[in-house]
């Protein structure tokens, strides 16, 4: 496994989509910086769109990847290697090289501007973990549907669809419950929502990293009272392990079945 | 009539001639504080040598100087330190410590009651239960104290200056830290309160309630329970006053409850939940203040009218501007907003479209605190950005129809 991993790492690191997805971080975040003046801020922002947008490119790399290198599983599938290792060396390879994109791209010009020794590296440090994990969370899931789906455009448009799902109609379905329900005590419900996505996850977990929980009155009490527990701490990272985890064992199951 | 003149004078004379002055120290005659008041005479001078003096409900009931060398006075938790019940009373250069708690009587480091023209200066209030009481007094001034309590609960603790039924106060310099109330004022009429620092107390930093004319300038209102809370007052004026770092789950920098014909400028609010949170008030000039950073810069609930929002700054706030009700009487003009996105093609320094402070979010967040949870999500946005484009849920007619296109930065000092 660990020779198709390095193949995949290697071959996606030279490819030019790689190259696009690091420049973009590295022009994004000088841009920031350039612009806002200030760490804290910047990180404020970075943290909007890392939350929405590596999700979005987990999701679509992981189904084109598939589906580019299809023939080339094929090929090695007529080798003696059990066929699980192959799905799986590909979606870490993957998965490595884009977290590698995100996390050389946006250090760089932070480090530059002299993050290691200001206060706010913590806090950078965080928004890069989070970025690295929705990235892995996120490839492994279309990385599933692609798998599961023949059809090139409606893997890659059912892995869209997903990242849809989890960025945007599951705060707006969250919302209408929340209408619904204004008459109950809804600390906990919502507690229990965030929970259960990843995007609000990452987004709450930073919003309270970034000591803004203070500004979000009594619900903010409650979540800070939560997640700042060490149990709170072991929850969240038990879901979010529990969100990689639980695709690959689909992957898993998936690729045993020899349909090709 | 020439005789007449030349008795007031020898009267006068005769006054400043009898004037002694009193030492009390550990070897002297006098060894106690008590005792000294008690043989002094009128606008005699007691000077308290360097040491610690275990006295406890020291009454001053005559006109008199009382000078310390940043003397001690210790209750020892078993009263109250002065009780001036004497016009002209001097108290200056003294440290009042560990005073009795009770939950009948307001017992304070020093209570005047019906004393006017006092001066309270240079004294160093520390664990007290009240520090400063003051009742029925016109007149008085208190400067250069410091105030240190050792409170955890707003049970069983006092206020650091309390005033009651009182006139023409000055309030200056002192500093109060870890009280009940910072400052506390209560029918008091026509006092200033400047340049004061109240930090950590356990509920407000400044309180006041039916007090009419006063004005309140370059305080400073720290890390305090919920702030500043203003009630039930006409003709106040708060001038350049820090609100900062007031966080908590109803906490805010200034409330206003029932204020009629304020002026409230150059003021900065800094990272607090709610920035100034507004209810029954009518006829207030907001200007020249900055809002910085703020979960909302402003709060504004029912039955507030004609009140004026002008050049101040809305900076980098969660929400600017959260307004219930239907109706607005409230005029919202040439305000700098940092969420403003509109163009200047005039270059006249005012944007040419109108800015919506009410988001849709915030009127949501307004009815359902919970919803906060999604505050910065995707969807969020979305809605926010729709609402905007076609306003149907919010007020359409709160709107800055002359927003700045730079920040004007008035309250910064």
């Amino acid at each position: 496994m660990y020779k198709i991993l390095r193949y995949s790492f290697y071959d996606l690191i030279r490819s030019k989509w790689c190259y696009i997805y690091f420049s973009f971080y590295l022009i994004l975040s000088s841009v920031l910086l350039f612009l806002n003046n200030s760490l804290a801020k910047s990180i404020i922002t970075l943290m909007n769109i890392i939350v929405i947008l590596t999700p979005l490119i987990g999701s679509i790399f992981g189904a084109m990847y598939y589906y580019s290198s299809k023939e080339f599983a094929e090929l090695l599938l007529a080798q003696p290697i059990k066929r699980n290792t192959v799905f799986l060396g590909q979606y870490i390879g993957l998965s490595l090289s884009l977290s590698a994109s995100l996390v050389v791209g946006l250090a760089i010009p932070f480090i530059a501007y002299g993050m290691l020794i200001s206060s706010e590296i913590t806090n950078f440090i965080s928004v890069i973990i989070i970025g690295v994990v929705l990235t892995f969370i996120f490839t492994a899931i279309s990385y599933y549907i692609a798998l599961s789906n023949e059809d090139k455009i409606k893997g890659i448009g059912l892995a869209i669809l997903f990242w849809l799902l989890m960025a945007v109609i599951y705060d707006g379905f969250f919302l209408i419950c929340l209408l619904a329900l204004k008459e109950y005590p809804l600390e906990n419900f919502s507690l229990f929502s965030v929970l259960l996505n990843p995007i609000d996850l990452s987004r709450i977990l930073i919003i309270l990293k970034l000591d803004i929980a203070a500004l979000l009155g009594y619900t903010g009490a409650v979540f800070q009272g939560f997640f700042g527990k060490k149990i709170g701490m072991l929850i969240i990272a038990s879901v979010l392990a529990f969100w990689i985890i639980i695709p690959i064992i689909m992957i898993n199951i998936k690729s045993k079945k020899r349909d090709f | 009539m020439k005789s007449l003149l030349t008795t007031i004078i020898c009267l006068f004379s005769i006054n400043i001639i009898s004037s002694s002055v009193i030492i009390v120290c550990k070897k002297c005659d006098i060894s106690n504080i008590s005792t000294a008041i008690d043989k002094a005479k009128n606008h005699d001078t007691i000077i308290i040598k360097n040491g610690t003096y275990y006295e406890f409900d020291i009454e001053i009931n005559k006109p008199i100087k009382i000078i310390g060398e940043q003397s001690i006075i210790d209750a020892q938790f078993k009263g109250g330190g002065f009780n001036i019940q004497s016009d002209s009373v001097y108290l200056s250069s003294l440290k009042i410590n560990n005073i009795k708690r009770s939950y009948t009587k307001d017992i304070a480091s020093i209570v005047a009651y019906k004393a006017d023209h006092f001066l309270i200066e240079n004294i160093e209030f520390n664990n007290p239960f009240f520090a400063i009481f003051i009742q029925k007094s016109q007149n008085g001034i208190i400067r250069n104290n410091i105030i240190n309590g050792a409170n955890n609960d707003v049970l069983n603790s006092g206020n650091g200056i309390h005033l009651w039924n009182s006139k023409n106060m000055e309030i200056e310099n002192n500093k109060i830290i870890n009280m009940r109330d910072g400052i506390y004022l209560e029918f008091v009429s026509a006092a200033k309160i400047n340049n004061n620092v109240s930090e950590k107390n356990l509920r407000y930093g400044l309180h006041f309630m039916f007090s009419n004319d006063n004005k309140f300038s370059n305080n400073i209102f720290i890390n305090n329970g919920a702030g500043v809370a203003v009630m039930f007052s006409k003709n106040i004026i708060m001038q350049s006053n820090r609100f900062e770092n007031n966080w908590g789950a109803s906490s805010y920098g200034l409330l206003l409850k029932e204020i009629y014909d304020a002026k409230i400028e150059n003021n900065y609010f800094y990272q607090n939940t709610i920035g100034i949170t507004v209810e029954g008030s009518n006829r207030i000039n907001y200007n020249h203040n900055i809002f910085k950073q703020n979960g909302w810069a402003t709060k504004i609930s029912g039955g507030c009218y004609e009140n004026i929002f002008t050049e101040n700054d809305y900076l980098n706030n969660a929400f600017d501007l959260s307004y219930k009700g239907r109706q607005n009487d409230n005029v919202f003009v040439g305000n700098y907003w940092s969420n403003y996105v509109g163009y200047d093609l005039n270059e006249d320094g005012v944007g040419d479209v109108a800015f919506m402070p009410v988001k849709l979010f915030s009127y949501i967040v307004n009815s359902i605190p919970e919803a906060i949870t999604l505050h910065r999500s995707l969807f969020v946005e979305l809605i926010n950005f729709s609402e905007k484009v076609a306003p149907i849920f919010t007020p359409k007619y709160i709107m800055d129809k002359e927003p700045k296109i730079k920040p004007m930065n008035y309250a910064v000092n």
